[in-house]
C-alpha cells in the first residue's frame, strides 16, 4: 500500500513538474510577445530625457534583448534557488511580495473551506435525508441560486448588511485603525470574508452529497441495512454516507482552482492583505515577475491538491488502483 | 423507473431517488425568462428614447421609485436602462466567447480523439496543463498582456474555456469510433478527413451545442469578475462587472441598489440559462439524468 503510494506520488510529480515548466515558459513567451517593454517602463515618460548611453546600459543589463530562451532559463536558474526577481509595482523581491502576502491568503483559504465542507456534509445529508421536504426545497434552492452569484457580488452584500447597516462586525482589512495586530482582532475580521467563502464554495459540495447520498440510499448494502431494521439515522451516517463520500475526496482537488478564484474576489472585497491585491497590481502595471510567479505558484498548489486528494482517496478505498 | 427496483419502505423518509422535478415546467419557466432578458436586451434599446449615459446630477443617488425602478447611481443614471444595457455587453461578451472556444475544443478534441496515439496523448497532457491554472488567474495575465479591452477580455475567455469542449468531443470521438457505421464508412473507402467530417462531427454536435450553452454563463461570470477587478471592459462601458464595481463606492454611502440590481439580474439569466440546458442535456442521455446540472 505505502509502496503504491508513494509509486503515484511520483507518478505525479512527474507529470507536475513538467506542467509547471510548460505553464512558467507559455507565461514568458507570452509577456516577451507582448508590445511591453520593461525598460521603457521603467523610465516612463522621462525616457524622452533619458541619455541612449544609460538606456543601453540598462537593456544590457536586464538582457530584455536576448532571445527567450535564454532569458527563460536565467530566470529559472535563479527561481530553484527562490530568487524569482523583483516586483516593478510593488517595488520589492518578488518573494518578499509573496511571502509576506501568502500567510493571510492560506489563512483565508484554508478556514474557509473547512467551513464550505462541513457545510457541504451537513446540509448534503439533510436535504437528501429529507428528500423533497421544504427543507430539502430550501437547501436545493438557495444552492442553485448561490452558484449563480457571483460570490463579490454576495460579499458586497453582506458587507453592506453586517458591516455598514448593522454594524456587528468589521468589513475589512485585519486591524482596526492602528491597533496592532492580534489573534482575536483577526479573528473578528475573518468571520465575514471567510463566511463568504464558505457560502460561496457549499453549494457545489451540497448538491454533490446530496446527489451522492440519494443514489446510495438505491445500493444493495444499503438496502440490507434498511431490511435488517436498522434505524434511518444509523443508516445513513454508517452506510450510506460512507460509500458516497469517496468520489468526495476526489472533488476537493478538483474545486481547488475555483477556490483559489473564489478567494482572489473575496479578499478584494474585504480587502484582506493577501495576494489578492497584489494580483490585480501586478496585472494592470503588467508587472510580470510579480504575476508569473503568482501564477506558477497556484498551478503548483493545484497539483499537489490533486496528488493529496489521489492519495487520500487510495487510503479510503483499498479497491482503489493506483495507477493514475 | 426507480419505482420497479426500489420501493420505499412505509413510513420512513429515506426514498430512492424520485424522478426529477417536471422537466417541462423547468423548461418552460427558463425559456419564459430568456427570452423576456432577450426582448428587453434587443428591444429595450431600439424602442426607449433615452440615453443610459444620460447624465443628470440633479437625480443623482436617488432609491428606488415608480420613476426609476431600481434607482439612479451616482451620476443621476438610471440603473435599470444600464442594466438591460450591461446585460446586452455582458451577453454579447458572452456568447461570442463561448462559441470560439467551442470551436477551438472541438478542434482540439476531434483531433486528438480521431488521430490518437502520441497526438492525443500530448494534446491531453496540454489540456490537463491548462486546467491546472486557476481560470481566473489565467484570464488576468492574458488581459495583463494584452491590456484591458474588450477584445482582450474575450480572447481571456476563450484561451481558459476551450478545455471542457476539447474533452467531451474527443471522449465523445473516442466512442463513436468504436461504432460499426465508422468502420463500415472506412471499409467503404472514406478517407480520414470525410469519416470526421461528415461522420464524426455531426454526431457529437448536439453535446458541442449544450456545452457552448453552458459556457455562456461561465463567461459572463468570467467578465464580470475581470471588470469587478477593473481588469475588464473599459469603465466608461456598461458591463455588469462594471456596475457592481462603480456600485461598490457608493455602497459605503448606503446605495444598496446600485449593486442590488446587476447582481440579481445576472443570477436570473444563469439560473434561466442553467436550467434550459439541464433540461436539454437529460433528453439528449436520458440515461445520465441528474438533478446537479439544473
Amino acid at each position: 500500500m505505502i509502496r503504491a503510494i508513494g509509486r503515484v506520488t511520483l507518478r505525479r510529480l512527474a507529470f507536475a513538474v513538467p506542467v509547471l515548466l510548460v505553464v512558467s515558459f507559455a507565461l514568458f513567451a507570452l509577456a516577451k510577445a507582448s508590445p511591453f517593454d520593461p525598460v521603457e517602463r521603467y523610465f516612463g515618460v522621462r525616457i524622452i530625457g533619458a541619455s541612449p548611453e544609460r538606456v543601453a546600459q540598462l537593456r544590457a543589463n536586464w538582457g530584455v534583448d536576448e532571445p527567450v530562451v535564454a532569458q527563460y532559463w536565467a530566470w529559472l536558474r535563479h527561481a530553484v534557488t527562490g530568487d524569482l526577481g523583483d516586483s516593478l509595482s510593488l517595488q520589492q523581491p518578488v518573494s518578499a511580495v509573496i511571502g509576506d502576502r501568502l500567510g493571510w491568503t492560506v489563512l483565508l483559504v484554508f478556514v474557509g473551506f473547512t467551513l464550505a465542507l462541513v457545510l457541504g456534509l451537513v446540509l448534503g445529508t439533510l436535504a437528501a435525508w429529507r428528500h423533497g421536504s421544504w427543507p430539502d426545497r430550501l437547501i436545493t434552492g438557495s444552492c442553485y441560486a448561490l452558484e449563480a452569484a457571483p460570490v463579490f457580488w454576495l460579499g458586497l452584500a453582506v458587507l453592506y448588511v453586517f458591516a455598514l447597516q448593522l454594524r456587528w462586525l468589521p468589513g475589512g482589512g485585519v486591524t482596526t485603525g492602528a491597533e496592532p495586530v492580534s489573534v482575536g482582532g483577526v479573528a473578528v475580521h475573518m468571520v465575514l470574508p471567510v463566511a463568504v467563502l464558505a457560502i460561496s464554495q457549499a453549494p457545489w459540495f451540497v448538491l454533490f452529497v446530496r446527489q451522492n447520498l440519494l443514489e446510495s440510499f438505491t445500493q444493495d448494502h444499503v438496502i440490507g441495512a434498511r431490511a435488517r431494521g436498522l434505524p434511518d439515522r444509523l443508516v445513513v451516517s454508517g452506510h450510506a454516507l460512507r460509500t458516497s463520500l469517496l468520489p468526495f475526496l476526489t472533488l476537493l482537488g478538483a474545486r481547488l482552482p475555483e477556490l483559489i478564484t473564489g478567494a482572489l474576489l473575496v479578499e478584494t472585497v474585504f480587502s484582506w492583505p493577501g495576494i489578492a491585491r497584489a494580483t490585480v497590481e501586478a496585472a494592470l502595471n503588467v508587472d510580470f515577475a510579480l504575476l508569473g510567479a503568482l501564477t506558477v505558484l497556484a498551478t503548483g498548489v493545484v497539483l499537489l491538491g490533486n496528488l493529496l486528494a489521489d492519495v487520500l482517496y487510495a487510503l479510503a478505498d483499498p479497491r482503489v488502483a493506483l495507477d493514475g | 423507473m426507480a419505482d420497479l427496483t426500489w420501493r420505499p419502505v412505509p413510513h420512513s423518509r429515506l426514498t430512492a431517488a424520485g424522478p426529477p422535478r417536471s422537466s417541462r415546467r423547468r423548461s418552460v419557466m427558463s425559456t419564459t425568462v430568456l427570452a423576456v432578458i432577450a426582448l428587453a436586451v434587443v428591444i429595450v434599446p431600439l424602442v426607449v428614447d433615452l440615453d443610459q449615459q444620460y447624465v443628470d446630477l440633479a437625480i443623482a443617488n436617488r432609491p428606488p421609485s415608480f420613476a426609476h425602478l431600481f434607482g439612479t447611481d451616482e451620476l443621476g443614471r438610471d440603473v435599470l436602462l444600464r442594466c438591460v444595457y450591461a446585460l446586452r455587453v455582458s451577453l454579447t461578451v458572452g456568447v461570442v466567447a463561448a462559441v470560439i472556444s467551442a470551436v477551438a475544443g472541438t478542434a482540439v478534441g476531434a483531433l486528438a480523439g480521431s488521430i490518437g496515439g502520441w497526438f492525443d496523448r500530448i494534446l491531453m497532457r496540454l489540456v490537463d496543463a491548462v486546467a491546472s491554472v486557476p481560470h481566473l488567474l489565467l484570464g488576468i495575465v492574458i488581459v495583463a498582456i494584452l491590456r484591458p479591452s474588450l477584445t482582450a477580455v474575450i480572447i481571456s475567455i476563450a484561451l481558459t474555456h476551450w478545455l471542457t469542449a476539447a474533452r467531451i468531443v474527443r471522449s465523445e470521438v473516442l466512442s463513436l469510433r468504436a461504432r460499426p457505421f465508422i468502420d463500415a464508412a472506412i471499409v467503404g473507402g472514406a478517407s480520414r478527413s470525410r469519416v470526421l467530417m461528415k461522420h464524426l462531427l455531426p454526431n457529437v454536435a448536439p453535446q458541442v451545442l449544450l456545452a457552448t450553452t453552458l459556457m455562456v454563463p461561465h463567461a459572463v461570470w468570467h467578465e464580470t469578475a475581470l471588470s469587478f477587478l477593473g481588469l475588464g471592459l473599459p469603465p466608461h462601458a456598461a458591463s455588469i462587472g462594471n456596475m457592481i464595481n462603480d456600485a461598490q463606492r457608493s455602497l459605503l454611502s448606503g446605495g444598496w441598489w446600485m449593486s442590488l440590481a446587476p447582481g440579481a439580474l445576472l443570477i436570473i439569466t444563469t439560473l434561466a440559462v442553467s436550467g434550459l440546458s439541464g433540461v436539454w442535456r437529460d433528453r439528449l442521455n436520458p440515461k445520465r439524468r441528474t438533478e446537479l446540472t439544473w
